[in-house]
């Protein structure tokens, strides 16, 4: 927890994690080839994958690293990575617990997509650039969004980046390259795919990191995102989290496509289909896509097969439409767990370390909680400011007459979704 | 994959047993509808010369694509095509005073003068109106594919779209819900290497058109579209496919627009002269002439009569259509709804009022498209 | 009928209190019981009956081939209705939130608008566009705005928004029989408001037809949907001052009923328009348009707009933004200044 509330710590993390990883992906160079990915075990789009096979994994459900797979992380990387996971998951755990209390008004929960997020934004250095979707709020943190500004973004107080103008999880984090999101689905895939075609232009060595989810693929902006990093051979990475589920869609009926990552070979993208609660397999497949993307060769396709454990927000309730013995096989598979029986077969984890750690997290959490809960609403003005960089003279008036009302109010409703 | 379907190759000979042997008739009236179609394009264009139309665009190169294509269907069948397919109207026996009509936007255009030149549209076959935003038709297509499904019809539906439809956000939803819910539609790709001045290889990093297919679940097929024979077996294939209940396919046929785009283009100042020169060489009319001679069914009688005749309906459509009145002012309000609103009742009459006192009228200029 | 709790023992034979909510859900069961024609489908309609629940129990008594789930595209989904009706069934098509509608607006205003028109009359679009939209659920922008006039602004679209469940219901059942393709907003906010009488069974509400929400002489409130329990409220406070306000909810937007409009505001020479829409170019601008063109000689007073404001829509404060009570009684007041 200390990482998220001390940006120095948090950062420093991936520059050791790079210098380790680009010993373990030797020998590269001509054997990144522009159409295939050349690590071993990385599915070929070519071949194309059935659900079960050419899925990219580096522990198994025990926890051990499956053979010659091993990428050799620096034992810090591997506790960082762990902290991360947990410190997403209690904080998730946490803002819906305060979404049903009443005191934040809406939550989308990520439980079991923590390894999908952390390993993916671990993967990426702090100059590149992040374009999450709803269920990737963790990477601001891990950037150093301190979770005092998480928690007033959720309330939408005085202290919100956002003053208030958003709903829950709409967090932005300009500092961390980590780009607001909207509400709309797959709309940031074409605006990553457009950040790294500037980045392009400009010379600069920056990445982008684009996130979407199952549902996304069939958005217009994957199909016009997607095509447009292709043909620019724009440097980025479109990261798709396949939680099986888009609100009460399966993935069967979102595509009858054989697996999502086949979708890259319509544009000319390499694709790669990755055990989404595998962290490590994740990182490595991230890192690979981000160097791929660095060196001049154009964007990645990623399909993190993982699953979304709860409603799709605090406003869904999944036992409508799907079947609790699915989500219970997902329980089994939990991304936590794994990786918490690896660092326990190599001693690099104990139970004393693991307290530690929760109380650490729970006060941080406690802490900022309460410093958040502290802030008034945002103030009236903040209704007409930033709609235009200088207020126009029609807002002023618009808002002075109202507020030169007495006793308004207006009955809320409830957020259905 | 990338593994382009011949069947006439460049003699005009057929790879053994891949020729789907259509009766002497059939062959004959491909040939003499490939012919006319680009006869009816010549003049289209002249007449656009001659400032006689606003704007004409041309399919030349194109007729075995789509003629092959569409000749896989059923009159039954329907069409939801974008703007390049002119060799259907005939195909289908569309009246030619009515297709040139439509250029005039006169009195006898089922549209009622209310499109562009070459925006058909004709119930009578199932050739649904064609819009000129590209690719919007790709989910009509698969939307009236699943109310066929739904309602258990036997009909098959046919869209078309180019190189650049692929870009477009309608392609990716109609593909996918056509897939998703297996419905009988075959998405022809007339990949013809331009969209207006865009090559396709700025249009696309994938290896071919028919490998997007893939994305969606659905076989894709690349077929030469300059060989109507082979254009043909791939679509009569994916026709029984749909008809059987096994969903939709993606064709990709792989072509070459020989005009400009458009009556308002000039394809000289972007593309190379060499290029057109090559699939000059390719032109699926002598290609499918070679093929004919070699069955013995063309000759040069059987050409001049072709011509003629097809010049002859075409001067006579011509001159009809010409002779046509226009549309009055007032139906200009028709159709915009079942039934006029009293809004535009009112419009209309405080319209015909202004004629009646005449002198209404605004200057227009020139499209550049 | 008004949106106003209604007892249970009042209720009279063949009407059934309800929500709006449950009253839209009736008209498609209604009509998809009567026409076989008739689908729905959408993003979520299907197993979990809508985010709002407005289709709940569709799948369950007409099947997944009536009722149906469709990829996360509107695209598709308003371009695949389009082919549908053009192919001669009648889709009803669910946009989750009219916020998330712009993907589809190309089908929609190019094609569904244009299909009658650009054809000649020979292939049509009947088909409904249902669409939850306005604010009042803390739904932050992406879950509140009122983009009526975008299609208000769009000819061969007819545009309707029901302000009270009967009329949800009997508007639904005329927009699935119409021709010609039909925006169907539900103000959302009222979804589960209020309860009122609905007639079961067959029950339609002319399509193009105001009603008289309330009668006054003294000032005419034009307004839809959401905004007509708001402005009912301010014409009962009103009254208390000695004003006698007409509330108009002009159920229709295109094709309006002017007529209404106009003989309201010539009888009681003050208007007062209320959108909740940013108020320039609104669907209210509209309505000044023709109350200025055609009532200027019974006129006393300034037409006066109270609408949302030139702004996003905020999350936090919403209720800051949104038209309410007093808003609507300022309005009024301005109209007596002169």
């Amino acid at each position: 927890m200390s990482k998220t509330k001390k940006p120095a710590a948090t950062t420093k993390a991936p520059p050791k994690v790079k210098a380790r990883a680009k010993a373990a992906t030797k020998p590269r160079g001509k054997q990144l080839a522009e159409n295939s990915l050349p690590r071993p075990g990385f599915a070929a789009v070519g071949n194309p994958p059935s659900h079960t096979g050419g899925l990219v994994r580096v522990l198994d459900d025990e926890g051990c690293i499956e053979q010659g797979k091993d990428p050799n992380l620096a034992e810090d990387t591997l506790l960082f990575l762990y902290e991360q996971m947990v410190q997403v998951r209690e904080f998730d755990r946490r803002m819906l617990m305060l979404q049903r209390q009443g005191r934040i008004g809406f939550y989308g929960p990520i439980l079991g997509q923590e390894a999908a997020t952390v390993g993916s934004t671990a993967a990426m250095e702090m100059r590149d650039w992040i374009f999450p979707a709803l269920r990737e709020g963790a990477a601001a943190m891990m950037r150093g969004l301190p979770l005092v500004e998480a928690i007033n973004q959720l309330i939408g107080n005085g202290n919100d980046r956002c003053k208030g103008r958003q709903m829950p999880c709409h967090y932005t984090y300009k500092e961390g390259n980590y780009y607001g999101m909207s509400s709309v689905i797959g709309t940031q895939i074409s605006h990553a795919v457009g950040a790294a075609m500037a980045a392009k232009i400009r010379g600069d060595d920056v990445v982008v990191l684009g996130y979407l989810g199952d549902g996304a693929t069939s958005a217009n902006d994957f199909h016009s995102g997607a095509n447009f990093a292709a043909v620019f051979r724009s440097p980025c990475v479109l990261f798709c989290q396949n939680n099986q589920w888009a609100i009460s869609v399966p993935c069967s009926k979102q595509s009858a496509s054989e697996t999502l990552a086949i979708k890259g070979k319509a544009y000319g993208i390499p694709s790669v289909r990755v055990d989404g609660n595998d962290i490590l397999a994740v990182y490595v497949v991230t890192k690979a896509a981000v160097e791929r993307a660095r060196s001049g060769m154009g964007p990645t396709f990623i399909e993190a097969v993982t699953y979304r454990r709860l409603g799709h927000s605090s406003s869904d309730d999944p036992t409508k439409y799907r079947d609790e013995a699915e989500v219970k096989e997902w329980e089994r598979k939990d991304p936590i767990d794994r990786f918490r029986r690896h660092l326990l077969r190599r001693e690099l984890w104990d139970d004393a370390k693991e307290t530690a750690l929760k109380e650490r997290i729970a006060k941080a959490v406690n802490d900022a909680i309460a410093a958040a809960e502290a802030s008034g609403p945002p103030a009236d003005e903040t209704l007409i400011t930033d709609v235009f960089a200088k207020v126009p003279e029609n807002l002023k008036t618009q808002l002075t007459e109202v507020l030169a009302l007495e006793g308004r109010r207006v009955n809320d409703g409830a957020f259905p979704l | 994959m990338s593994e382009l379907l011949t069947i006439i190759d460049r003699d005009g000979k057929t790879q053994k047993g891949e020729d789907p042997n259509l009766p002497p008739e059939e062959l004959k009236r491909l040939y003499r509808l490939m012919v006319h179609t680009r006869l009816l394009d010549e003049r289209g264009l002249a007449l656009q010369r001659q400032g006689r139309i606003g704007f004409y665009l041309q399919a030349t190169g194109q007729e075995a694509s789509h003629i092959g294509a569409a000749y896989a269907l059923k009159d039954s069948d329907w069409l939801f095509p974008a703007y390049r397919q002119p060799g259907i109207l005939q195909l289908r026996g569309v009246d030619l005073e009515k297709v040139i009509s439509e250029w005039f936007g006169n009195d006898g255009d089922t549209s009622k003068g209310r499109q562009m030149p070459v925006h058909y549209s004709y119930r009578e076959i199932n050739f649904v109106s064609i819009s000129s935003p590209i690719g919007t038709q790709l989910t009509h297509a698969a939307g009236a594919g699943m109310a066929a499904k739904f309602r258990g019809d036997d009909t098959v539906f046919m869209t078309f779209c180019g190189d650049g439809g692929t870009s477009s956000n309608d392609f990716h939803s109609g593909l996918n819900f056509a897939a998703v819910y297996k419905a009988p539609v075959v998405f022809v790709v007339e990949n013809n290497g331009w969209a207006i001045s865009v090559p396709q290889r700025s249009q696309t990093s994938s290896e071919s058109m028919a490998i997007k297919a893939q994305a969606y679940g659905m076989p894709g097929i690349r077929v030469d579209g300059n060989d109507i024979l082979a254009v043909y077996r791939v679509c009569k294939e994916a026709v029984d496919r749909a008809r059987k209940g096994d969903g939709p396919t993606l064709v990709e046929t792989v072509t070459y627009r020989m005009a400009s785009h458009s009556s308002s283009d000039d394809a000289v100042r972007y593309r190379d002269a060499k290029e057109y020169e090559a699939w000059q060489k390719k032109d699926p009319i002598a290609r499918f002439q070679l093929y004919l001679k070699h069955k013995k069914l063309w000759n040069a009688a059987f050409e001049t009569e072709v011509i003629e005749s097809g010049k002859a309906q075409i001067t006579a459509a011509v001159i009809k259509a010409e002779a046509r009145c226009n549309l009055p002012a007032s139906s200009m309000f028709d159709d915009v709804y079942m039934n006029l609103t009293p809004q535009l009742k009112a419009q209309r009459q405080e319209l015909m009022d202004l004629i009646a006192k005449g002198g209404v009228g605004a200057e227009c200029g020139h499209f550049p498209l | 009928m008004t949106a106003t709790e209604a007892k249970t023992d009042t209720i009279k034979p063949g009407m059934k209190v309800m929500t709006m909510l449950e009253a839209i859900t009736d008209a498609m069961r209604t009509e998809m019981r009567n026409d076989d024609r008739v689908i729905v489908f959408g993003e979520d309609v299907g197993k979990k009956g809508g985010v709002f629940g407005a289709t709940l129990g569709l799948q369950d008594e007409f099947g997944e081939q009536r009722c149906f789930d469709t990829p996360l595209s509107e695209c598709g989904i308003i371009g695949a209705a389009v082919g549908m009706a053009v192919y001669g069934i009648r889709p009803i098509a669910e946009i989750q939130f009219l916020d998330f509608i712009y993907p589809a607006f190309d089908q929609i205003v190019s094609e569904a608008a244009k299909m009658r028109y650009r054809s000649g009359g020979e292939y049509t679009c009947p088909m409904v566009i249902r669409s939850p939209y306005g604010g009042g659920i803390r739904g932050g922008h992406y879950h509140s705005q009122s983009s009526e006039a975008y299609f208000c602004h769009t000819p061969g679209l007819k545009v309707v928004i029901p302000s009270t469940p009967a009329d949800a219901k009997g508007l639904l059942i005329a927009s699935i029989r119409d021709e010609d393709p039909v925006m169907f907003l539900e103000p959302k906010r009222i979804y589960r408001h209020g309860k009122g009488e609905v007639p079961l069974g067959e029950h339609v509400v002319p399509i193009g037809k105001g009603r008289i929400a309330r009668e006054g002489t003294d000032v005419t409130i034009l307004c839809y949907g959401a905004m007509v329990s708001v402005c009912e409220a301010a014409a009962e406070e009103s009254a208390q001052h000695g004003r006698s306000v007409e509330v108009i909810d002009l159920r229709t937007l295109v094709p309006l009923d002017e007529e209404m409009v106009v003989a309201s505001v010539q009888k009681t020479g003050r208007c007062v328009v209320v959108y909740e829409a940013p108020k320039t170019c609104g669907y209210g601008a509209e309505l000044s348009a023709i109350v200025a063109e055609r009532c200027i000689e019974h006129l006393e007073g300034p037409v006066v707009r109270v609408a949302g404001f030139d702004t996003p829509f905020p999350y936090t404060l919403e209720p800051l933004y949104l038209p309410d009570q007093k808003r609507v009684l300022a309005g009024i007041e301005k109209t007596f200044v002169w």
